[in-house]
């Protein structure tokens, strides 16, 4: 990698990866959501304190969206690539550890039998072989982060290199999901067609319905949020982030400065398509159930207006965006279901029109405006 | 009046008879008798059989075997057999001569068995029908037979006949029979006759011929099995020419959708670079149009109710455009430089107006009907339909490219958006109007929708996710075609059309769509502008 002196010097002072500051709000945060499953456990219901196992579930959800979300952050609001297929890497990891929770449900499935009831259903006798090794949670585990991974790789190393950016990007990653979508939707793709997986019973020996497990679920989900959003801090405070972001504002002037920008866009869609794959595994055992839909244009497109109302650019927007975005849509379809999609509509339109930095952004602009009276 | 339409029969068979007389004479056939009825009132089955069966041979005993299966034959005590419609006057078939029905007559009956072989004459006196229709009815169903003994009929049948369509139609009956024959030579020139029909029905007795069963052939002579391998191939490549056609005709008529659906959205994309999302439900709109049209025309109009579409073209043009306009004022004019914004907030859009639709008109699908001088089809190659509906729609798509051609090469307008598609900078500095342009192109893209969307009410159902069915398809005819290129557009959809119907045998349609999305990332490394790249050194 050709360097020039001139970013060496920018970059001499390696900078710590938050400020004290950020870390305590950080360890505030975790801790408060860590609680959370506590309470559940620990308080019968009806008590003051008790937090219902819905609420939990649906909060372990939402953090799964939120790693997706910061996924999707990191190649569109650092590296100015937007993806219209995160659904589909999201998806991959979900169907990865599905294959796991498939065969750990054993001769308990309705037809008592060794394979999967969908396989018995259409008469299959015994596994396909790219099912080979799921039945260890470990390999399970590995898949989850190199099927994205790879499929990620290959796919963005053809298009970054024939430099397919802006739309055509955007339009050829929601074709790509669009097809594995119809594939995965066959019954001969061996990955339960229609109906996915679900009935799951177990996960490495304990009942999966259980609220122990539950609770371990959540609490995986939240470090994994914290994770993610360390290794996201790591990689755009690092020069390759600096990188991406020239990516984003000027790729051609990075071009004539003598920088490739393949290696740098391929790591970081890659880094997120398995990131993506991760919150979709985690998804899977909390939610019960994985299927082709989870792959529609329409869920791809949903993780973008995530991380559009958070605020893109920043590595706490998407977390938000998620959070507020799937708040709403979780109350409208209880309360106004026919207007939710009214509502969705609306968030991408007024979004996009006058809030491009999202509430991040709002938020910053108007404590620098409270400031600025102060002084 | 029975008896008038007997008469005229009776007179049409005389005709008939004078002129087919030289051949009748030859096959000299039995003309109806008492002799002949006698045994129809017999207590004997089998003799009532074959009384049945002779009187099928006989020209002129198709009333008396309609009378016997409609219960109007009736035996008199003096022997003879009569129709009676209503029991009181009644004919006799040999004379035609009328009285009433002698008392004591007794009403023959009939049983299944007899039934059939009645079915089984009156195909055969068919043949002799004046009416070719009903001759090249009966001469197809004596394809479907087996029976040797049907032979010297079809032998009088032809040397009768001079109607083309149905001496081929009894030819291939003669053909089936003879294979059944001790002499090898006709059983050749059988089955040469049938590998000429092309027809896939004879496919599986031409197999059978050649096929072994036991060690040995069915057919026990060289020669003839040869000639049936041959006819076997004759057959299958007809059949393959058939399906090739098929598949070319299907192929035109997803690509003519294709490029309709395509062609707003190349217009807007190549002029502002942005994505347009809603595009699809602007398809939608166009369909929901054609069906409130169509539901006006069945209030007020019902008498114009076949042309209720020919009304649908400009509605659906003038409400989506209208709709596009108002998008791009209200909507798209401030994103402009952000095309990835651009596309989100179009999504936005989308999903409002699909929901706008189904709380209007529900969110089950609605039913728009052809209009009767769209359904149906011509039949080519002897087994390939072409639909109306289709082949009016591929017509519709070439008259709409052309319009698009006329508007964007011989119009004011169309030089200002060629203009600011190649460069908008230099557009607005000599003085194009690129703000009110932009809106215009917009509107015209999205009109072009709305007919496109009265185009795909007529072939499929009409429902608020209409769109998105669409939006993928297009969106890579635009990427493939290129930007600001009509000729692309039309390329790549009828490219991609016709390589998606002959993909889809080999493949089925889930592989054949993921092969050319496959095939589309491959082009675009090598042709990363689509197929026809505006030249030129414009960097972004």
């Amino acid at each position: 990698m050709k360097q020039t002196a001139l970013t060496d010097l920018a970059l001499q002072a390696r900078r710590p990866l938050f400020p004290p500051r950020g870390w305590a709000a950080l360890a505030a945060a975790a801790a408060a959501l860590a609680l959370l499953p506590l309470l559940n456990l620990a308080f019968p219901p009806g008590h003051a304190l008790h937090v219902s196992a819905y609420a939990v579930a649906l909060l372990g959800k939402f953090m799964c969206y939120a790693i997706a979300a910061l996924a999707l952050d990191l190649v569109w609001g650092y590296a100015g690539i937007l993806s219209l297929g995160h659904g589909l890497f999201f998806a991959l990891g979900g169907y990865a550890h599905g294959m796991y929770l498939m065969r750990a449900i054993g001769r308990d499935g309705v037809y008592q039998s060794d394979l999967p009831d969908f396989m018995v259903f259409l008469d299959w006798k015994q596994y396909p072989w790219y099912w080979s090794f799921t039945e260890h949670f470990w390999y399970a585990m590995l898949l989850v982060v190199a099927v994205p991974g790879a499929l990620a790789f290959v796919f963005g190393y053809f298009a970054f290199r024939s430099r397919i950016k802006g739309v055509y990007f955007s339009i050829i990653t929601q074709a790509l999901t669009f097809a594995a979508m119809l594939l995965f939707f066959r019954n001969d793709t061996g990955f339960g067609g229609n109906n996915g997986f679900t009935d799951f019973k177990r996960i490495l020996g304990f009942d999966i319905t259980a609220p122990g497990t539950r609770a371990a679920l959540y609490w995986i989900t939240l470090a994994a949020l914290a994770g993610a959003l360390v290794l996201g801090r790591a990689v755009t405070q690092s020069k390759l982030g600096r990188v991406l972001t020239a990516v984003r504002d000027a790729e051609s002037r990075l071009r004539f400065i003598g920088y490739e920008p393949l290696g740098f866009k391929l790591f970081v869609w890659t880094l997120s398509a398995m990131l993506c794959g991760i919150a979709g595994a985690l998804y899977v055992p909390q939610v019960g159930i994985i299927n082709p839909g989870e792959m529609s244009t329409e869920n791809s497109i949903e993780m973008v207006i995530w991380v559009a109302t958070g605020g893109r650019g920043t590595l706490i927007g998407p977390i938000i965006g998620a959070g507020a975005v799937n708040g709403l849509k979780t109350w409208f379809t209880s309360v106004l279901p026919e207007f939710w999609l009214y509502a969705l509509g609306l968030i991408f339109v007024l979004v996009t029109l006058f809030l491009p930095t999202g509430i991040v952004g709002l938020v910053r602009r108007i404590a620098a405006r409270v400031q600025e009276r102060r002084a | 009046m029975r008896i008038a339409a007997i008469a005229v029969t009776l007179r049409h068979l005389l005709l008939a008879w004078l002129l087919a007389m030289p051949a009748l004479a030859s096959a000299a056939a039995p003309r109806v008798d008492q002799a002949m009825l006698a045994p129809l009132a017999a207590g004997d089955t089998q003799a009532r059989l074959d009384a049945i069966a002779a009187l099928g041979a006989a020209p002129g005993a198709e009333t008396v075997l309609q009378a016997l299966g409609g219960d109007q034959l009736y035996a008199a005590p003096d022997g003879r057999v009569l129709i009676s419609e209503d029991g009181i006057l009644a004919l006799d078939p040999a004379t035609g001569r009328q009285e009433s029905l002698p008392p004591g007559s007794e009403g023959l009956s009939i049983n299944n068995r007899l039934r059939r072989a009645i079915e089984a004459a009156l195909a055969t006196t068919r043949l002799f029908s004046d009416d070719a229709a009903q001759r090249l009815a009966a001469a197809r169903r004596l394809q479907q037979s087996g029976d040797p003994s049907r032979l010297p009929l079809l032998d009088r049948a032809l040397a009768a006949e001079r109607n083309e369509e149905v001496r081929a139609a009894l030819e291939i009956a003669q053909a089936n029979l003879e294979l059944k024959s001790e002499d090898a030579a006709v059983r050749r020139h059988a089955v040469e006759l049938l590998g000429k029909t092309g027809n896939a029905a004879f496919r599986s007795t031409l197999a059978a011929l050649t096929a072994q069963r036991d060690g040995a052939y069915a057919e026990p002579d060289p020669g003839v099995r040869e000639a049936a391998a041959a006819a076997l191939r004759r057959i299958d490549r007809h059949l393959a020419t058939i399906e090739w056609a098929g598949n070319l005709f299907y192929g035109a008529s997803l690509g003519s959708i294709l490029l309709l659906a395509a062609l707003g959205l190349a217009i807007t994309f190549g002029l502002m670079g942005v994505i347009n999302m809603a595009h699809g439900e602007l398809l939608m709109i166009g369909a929901y149009v054609t069906y409130v049209v169509q539901t006006l025309f069945r209030a007020w109009l019902p008498g114009w109710l076949d042309w209720y579409v020919a009304a649908a073209l400009p509605a659906a043009f003038v409400v989506t455009a209208l709709v596009g306009m108002a998008l791009e004022r209200t909507v798209i004019r401030w994103l402009y430089g952000r095309p990835l914004e651009t596309l989100l907030a179009t999504w936005g859009i989308s999903l409002i107006l699909m929901q706008a639709v189904r709380s209007l008109f529900g969110a089950q699908n609605v039913e728009v009907g052809n209009p009767s001088w769209m359904s149906g089809g011509i039949t080519v190659l002897g087994g390939l339909v072409l639909s109306y509906n289709r082949l009016v729609i591929i017509g519709f798509a070439l008259f709409v490219v052309f319009l698009v051609w006329v508007l964007l090469n011989h119009t004011r307008l169309g030089l200002f958006v060629r203009a600011i598609t190649q460069n908008r900078r230099m557009a607005d500095c000599v003085g194009v109007p690129t703000g009110r342009v932009d809106m215009l192109a917009f509107g015209l893209g999205s009109g072009i929708a709305g007919l496109a969307g009265v185009a795909l009410s007529q072939l499929g159902n009409v429902g608020p996710d209409l769109g998105r069915g669409y939006i993928v398809d297009s969106f890579m005819v635009v990427v493939l075609g290129g930007v600001g290129q009509l000729a692309g557009t039309v390329i790549a959809a009828l490219g991609l059309g016709g390589i998606n119907k002959f993909l889809e045998p080999y493949a089925g349609a889930v592989m054949a769509k993921i092969t050319i999305l496959a095939l589309i990332v491959l082009f675009v490394q090598k042709r990363p502008q689509g197929l026809f790249a505006p030249r030129g050194r414009s960097v972004e």
